[in-house]
């Protein structure tokens, strides 16, 4: 089988800077990794045809070994579309993460954290403070820093943002919940248990802080 | 067999996909969409039921799409195996739709905008599985895998929460490289062979040098491993599925990885049969098996917790697999049914705990027991049968795998024995644990502030404030897989017989084969599988049923009356 060198050698280079930015922390650079590798991989599936060759239309007067090769191609059509569905997909989620969180880096697993500080384990690079501000979609107009309200949707959350924190605990919980589809139980269920004991002491706020 | 029912077999796939296609077109109206879900699962378990009927006396059955024969075109495999896989994933993901739609039921709400969703993801993502579990080529599979994916990266991130985003994304990167780690697989296959056809290859791989196949083989187990959870492979798991709502996260843990499992056992067996790489695995299955435990010792959150002794018991079947064996697959394929449907349910029970208490937090929770005995059951017996106490299913295939590696007899598979009876163990210890905290102990024993939902005033309060939190329509699906989990330990006879075949059918290879390319060009090489699976098979013939090769170790209480017959049999089943 023949191959082309130079598609072989961007072939490498895309897997190569795409495994680079996939270690990255930054999720938009993952992202792009993401899209490197998958063109890489693309290549590759195009590779395996072989040498160019003639449109596989039959012709009685053409040998068989003049023919391209469809199946790759094929195949490869499928892997774009897919990559292209998951890439958009992913996308979203780092959009919704920026949305929710201003972050645009891999968070901390806290049950992780938990755990591990039962052991005292501490790691020196994972404890240490980080630059508060390191995304890339941050502009002038976000200069208030992260806000750790998650306004739900942009900015028209964003301006009551410090009262509601402060003032309406059981506002909060609604801006956390009802992202949640196992949410709303706890909610309403905080909500309808002070009907049954009303001894207990009715505190939205318990509920609403739980996670 | 009768070949024009399993002609029908890929309305497996398709019922499960129309019936999403609808579901998106009844968008507005809740109530049509979950008729239509429900009603589309239930008519692909009947269809499954059918079709397991069908292939249960024996043999493989292909069905090529569009009529194209077998290497050129795509084609569907039908076998004991892939048959028994699809029946019970259809039946808990049937039962974990109900119990979906009793919890949206008892919540009330008018939430549109996920709930539009789920319903025809739901069927996607079934359709996926089925797809999987029935593809006939390697490309089919990869495409099986992404429609899976895609529709659990959607549950998983359902609603949009900011905790499941951050799960969410972890998730979906580590699936994406999973997936282009397989095609990148699937192209040096293709360089290497020219196709793609799962029955073309496993005539075609056996000729490539052997440091080629064994790059190939390791590369797919490594894009398998990272969907099955193996070891080092598993971080991805326990910090992605419990954020998810409780049905999403107990059809995930119950079925996704166990497709993975699914692919390896299917290409370990057709295209890469041997021992070549037997001996790593066992060792992965090992430190599977005792990292994912000690790693579920350690957490207080029960569906973490359930997290980490699924990536454990993940090691269960790797062992199994590791051990090329007639004895260690069925045991195996036994255990994957089992292991599905268990964890499935202790995850629903899970859900309904956090629903009564609150949290899912043992720290927190006491009394469970005395508030809700049913809750109690429930919990009880899934939680005994996943550590293996012995009358459950899950004592009956670890023994099958106990029992393949003693027959085995080599440091590894001892070593493998002993690490298995430890982690049963540890298991027994981490749900016991559960059971003291969760079930046993007052409420204001409890190590942190308890849950307000579980100090009622009297015993007469908190009961009548179970039928608000744990309402019949969620019970009732959890109460039957629970059922279903005993069914595995009442019918582990006839169960245990038909993965024996369905084991055997797939070392032999010749029916997948021959149900692929018809008889003309299996019978080439028929001579040539036969003489490499002869040392797999276990002979019907002899008067024992298989007993020599099933349980060829003397013990003590062996009866007298057998060490006769048996005596004779060990050096020929052994011997390979």
């Amino acid at each position: 089988m023949t191959v082309n060198l130079t598609l072989l050698v961007l072939m490498g280079t895309l897997f190569a800077i795409g495994i680079y930015l996939l270690l990255e922390r930054s999720l938009t650079r993952v992202l792009l990794g993401i899209i490197l590798i998958s063109n890489g991989v693309n290549l590759l599936l195009l590779h395996t045809a072989g040498r160019a060759g003639l449109a596989p239309i039959y012709d009685p007067d053409i040998g068989a070994q003049e023919y391209l090769d469809p199946l790759p191609q094929a195949l490869l059509l499928t892997a774009i579309v897919i990559a292209f569905a998951l890439v958009s997909f992913m996308l979203a989620l780092i959009y919704r993460s920026w949305v929710l969180a201003r972050q645009d880096e891999l968070a901390d697993d806290e049950e992780d954290r938990r755990v591990a500080s039962y052991a005292k384990v501490h790691d020196t690079e994972e404890d240490a403070e980080l630059a508060t501000e390191t995304t890339e979609f941050a502009d002038d107009t976000d200069s208030s820093g992260p806000q750790l309200l998650n306004p739900r949707r942009g900015s028209d959350a964003e301006d009551v943002a410090g009262a509601v924190e402060e003032t309406h605990p059981d506002h909060r919980d609604v801006t956390i919940g009802a992202g949640r589809a196992d949410g709303p139980p706890h909610r309403e269920i905080s909500d309808a248990d002070p009907t049954e004991d009303p001894e207990d002491g009715p505190d939205p706020s318990e509920g609403g802080q739980r996670r | 067999m009768n070949a024009e029912l399993l002609n029908f077999t890929p309305l497996a796939v398709l019922i499960p996909f129309f019936g999403a296609g609808f579901a998106f077109a009844f968008y507005r109206n809740k109530s049509a969409q979950r008729a239509i879900t429900i009603g589309a699962l239930v008519l692909t378990v009947i269809l499954e039921v059918t079709l397991l009927s069908q292939v249960w006396d024996g043999g493989a059955h292909a069905i090529h799409l569009g009529g194209w024969p077998a290497p050129f075109g795509i084609v569907m495999v039908i076998d004991r195996f892939s048959a028994l896989m699809l029946l019970v994933s259809s039946i808990i993901t049937l039962c974990v739709l109900l119990y979906a739609v009793g919890q949206g039921a008892a919540e009330e709400k008018d939430d549109s905008g996920p709930v539009s969703i789920f319903y025809p993801t739901y069927l996607i993502l079934v359709a996926g599985v089925s797809n999987a579990f029935l593809a006939g080529d390697l490309f089919n599979l990869y495409v099986g895998f992404e429609i899976f994916l895609t529709a659990s990266y959607v549950l998983l991130t359902l609603g949009g929460g900011e905790s499941r985003i951050r799960a969410g994304v972890t998730y979906v990167v580590v699936s994406i490289v999973s997936s282009m780690l397989f095609l990148i697989t699937i192209g040096m296959i293709y360089a290497a062979t020219g196709t793609v056809n799962l029955a073309d290859l496993a005539l075609r791989l056996a000729d490539l040098d052997p440091s080629t196949q064994l790059t190939l083989h390791v590369m797919l187990l490594v894009a398998f491993g990272i969907k099955a959870a193996v070891f080092p492979l598993a971080f991805w798991l326990p910090d992605s599925y419990p954020t998810a709502p409780a049905p999403v996260t107990a059809v995930f843990a119950g079925l996704l990885t166990k497709v993975g499992i699914y692919a390896m056992i299917r290409t370990e067996t057709l295209l890469f049969p041997g021992e070549r790489i037997n001996t790593a695995l066992m060792i992965v299955a090992a430190l599977t098996m005792i990292v994912g435990i000690l790693g579920a010792l350690a957490q207080a959150d029960i569906k973490r917790m359930l997290s980490f002794t699924l990536i454990s018991h993940i090691g269960y079947l790797v062992f199994g697999l590791a051990l090329s064996s007639i004895i260690g697959m069925a045991a195996t394929i036994y255990y994957v049914a089992h292991h599905i449907t268990i964890q499935t349910t202790l995850f629903l029970v899970t859900g309904l705990i956090e629903r009564r208490s609150g949290t899912s937090n043992v720290l927190r929770l006491g009394g469970l027991a005395k508030i809700s005995p049913v809750l109690g059951l429930l919990f009880f017996i899934p939680a005994m049968n996943l550590a293996g106490i012995p009358p459950f299913s899950g004592f009956v295939g670890k023994l099958g795998m106990m029992q393949g590696g003693i027959a085995e007899n080599t440091w590894i598979t001892w070593t493998l024995v002993i690490a298995s009876v430890l982690t049963s163990l540890l298991t027994l210890m981490a749900v016991a644990r559960i059971w003291t905290r969760g079930f046993w102990r007052k409420p204001e024993d409890a190590d942190e502030t308890p849950e307000r939902q579980l100090m009622s005033k009297t015993l007469a309060h908190s009961r009548a404030a179970n039928k608000r939190y744990l309402p019949m329509s969620m019970v009732a699906p959890t109460a039957a897989l629970v059922a279903m989990s005993l069914a595995f330990s009442v019918f582990a006879g006839p169960l245990m017989d038909f993965s024996r075949a369905a084991a055997q059918d797939m070392y032999e290879r010749t029916p997948y084969l021959e149900a692929v390319f018809g008889p003309e060009r299996t019978e080439g090489v028929r001579d040539e599988l036969e003489e490499f699976a002869a040392t797999f098979l276990i002979d019907y013939e002899l008067d024992d049923d298989g007993a020599a090769e099933h349980a060829p170790v003397e013990t003590s209480l062996q009866p007298d009356d057998e060490d006769a017959e048996v005596l004779p049999e060990i050096t020929d089943g052994d011997d390979r």
